[in-house]
């Protein structure tokens, strides 16, 4: 102890220059950042590349009364999602990626809930929340199949298109949605609801596995042994960035 | 020596009601903003006045999860402009990707 203190004494620290952090966070915790950043990026590319598409196609114009679906224009999103499980035939606008949003806003609190139990060593707090945040990924990853199946099965009319087959134009009705047509718009509009919500869905399921692993760890008492739950503090800046992103999804895609 | 410090910096709370307290506070700010983009996706017309309200409250509502829930407000000051800055160039892929996009459906 003597030697460091000459040590520190002959050369002043600096901030940049080691033995100190700058940043005053672990390297897990940084590095869990700067890779954030890197997903914000990609995510971004996805959203943007969107709007380019989007501001590309000729926008419905006329009264949202009138809305019929056509592959000739952009559709209105609140018409495409306007289905609720169990309420067939109803048209409830939004409400059902509403109560998606509020389920994963839900989760995002109790996952930083167990973050602040954690600071406490309260390992029976962590274990409850980490529970219930458990519970709310696993709800909106049900929800989000249930709404992927209906976007593919389509609605009982369908939508008739004109199409240009050898050299004819032929009419066809055509039912829900796949990467190569579309009955609620152009085709790039449905390749993108697969792309983005997936793309999303793909980070919700590893969220959840992550935060299993880590309810595990604490039930195990892995972290009590540690002496610190920081763990939980890293996966939980993953699971709120999932929750960062379907902010901007729920605006980008089904808002505006 | 490398994990002692997780103790060290803001987190010297005694029973953390005030964390908590600060938490649920955020939550009722973020349902209260959804709430009321909820009424204004069927009360306002379409036009540039919506989109722009939705873009205003989708930013305050990621402001409070990045700084609150995230703890972002919290850190040091480097920090903050690492993650803060880098996010520039996602507005200039906006801007020029909308244009392009503009420029597109005007030949197409």
């Amino acid at each position: 102890m003597a030697s460091t203190a000459t040590t520190t004494s002959t050369v002043k620290p600096r901030l940049w220059m080691g033995g100190i952090e700058p940043m005053k966070a672990s390297y897990g915790k940084l590095m869990m950042w700067f890779f954030l950043i890197s997903d914000t990026f990609t995510f971004s590319a996805l959203l943007v590349s969107y709007g380019m598409v989007r501001f590309s196609y000729p926008a419905y114009e006329g009264a949202v009364e009138d809305f019929t679906f056509s592959n000739l224009y952009w559709p209105i999103p609140e018409k495409v999602y306007e289905a609720v499980p169990f309420l067939h035939g109803v048209e409830l606008p939004l409400v059902f990626v509403g109560i998606m949003t509020f389920i994963l806003i839900f989760s995002s609190v109790t996952m930083v809930l167990a973050v602040e139990a954690g600071h406490r060593m309260d390992r029976a707090a962590v274990e409850k929340y980490m529970l219930w945040t458990l519970l709310g990924g696993v709800t909106f990853l049900g929800c989000q199949a249930w709404e992927w199946a209906h976007f593919i099965h389509g609605t009982e009319s369908g939508t008739v298109i004109r199409e240009l087959v050898n050299g004819s134009w032929v009419e066809r009705t055509i039912y829900g949605a796949n990467l190569v047509e579309n009955q609620y718009g152009p085709p790039a509009f449905a390749d993108f609801f697969f792309f983005i919500t997936g793309f999303h869905g793909t980070h919700v399921f590893s969220g959840v596995v992550l935060n299993f692993l880590i309810f595990y760890r604490t039930a195990t008492g892995m972290y009590e042994r540690r002496g610190h739950y920081e763990m939980v503090e890293k996966v939980g800046l993953y699971w709120h960035f999932v929750d960062l992103v379907w902010v901007f999804v729920f605006t980008f895609f089904y808002l505006v | 020596m490398a994990d002692t410090h997780v103790h060290d910096h803001g987190h010297e709370h005694g029973d953390g009601s005030e964390q908590r307290k600060a938490i649920w506070k955020t939550f009722f700010i973020l349902s209260a903003i959804t709430a009321v983009e909820f009424l204004i996706a069927f009360t306002l017309g379409a036009g540039l006045l919506k989109v722009a309200i939705f873009i205003g409250l989708t930013i305050v509502k990621a402001f409070y999860i990045v700084a609150e829930f995230m703890h972002l407000k919290h850190e040091t000051k480097s920090l903050i402009w690492s993650i803060l800055v880098p996010c520039i160039f996602v507005c200039w892929l906006l801007v020029a990707l909308i244009l392009e996009g503009g420029s597109i459906f005007d030949v197409r």
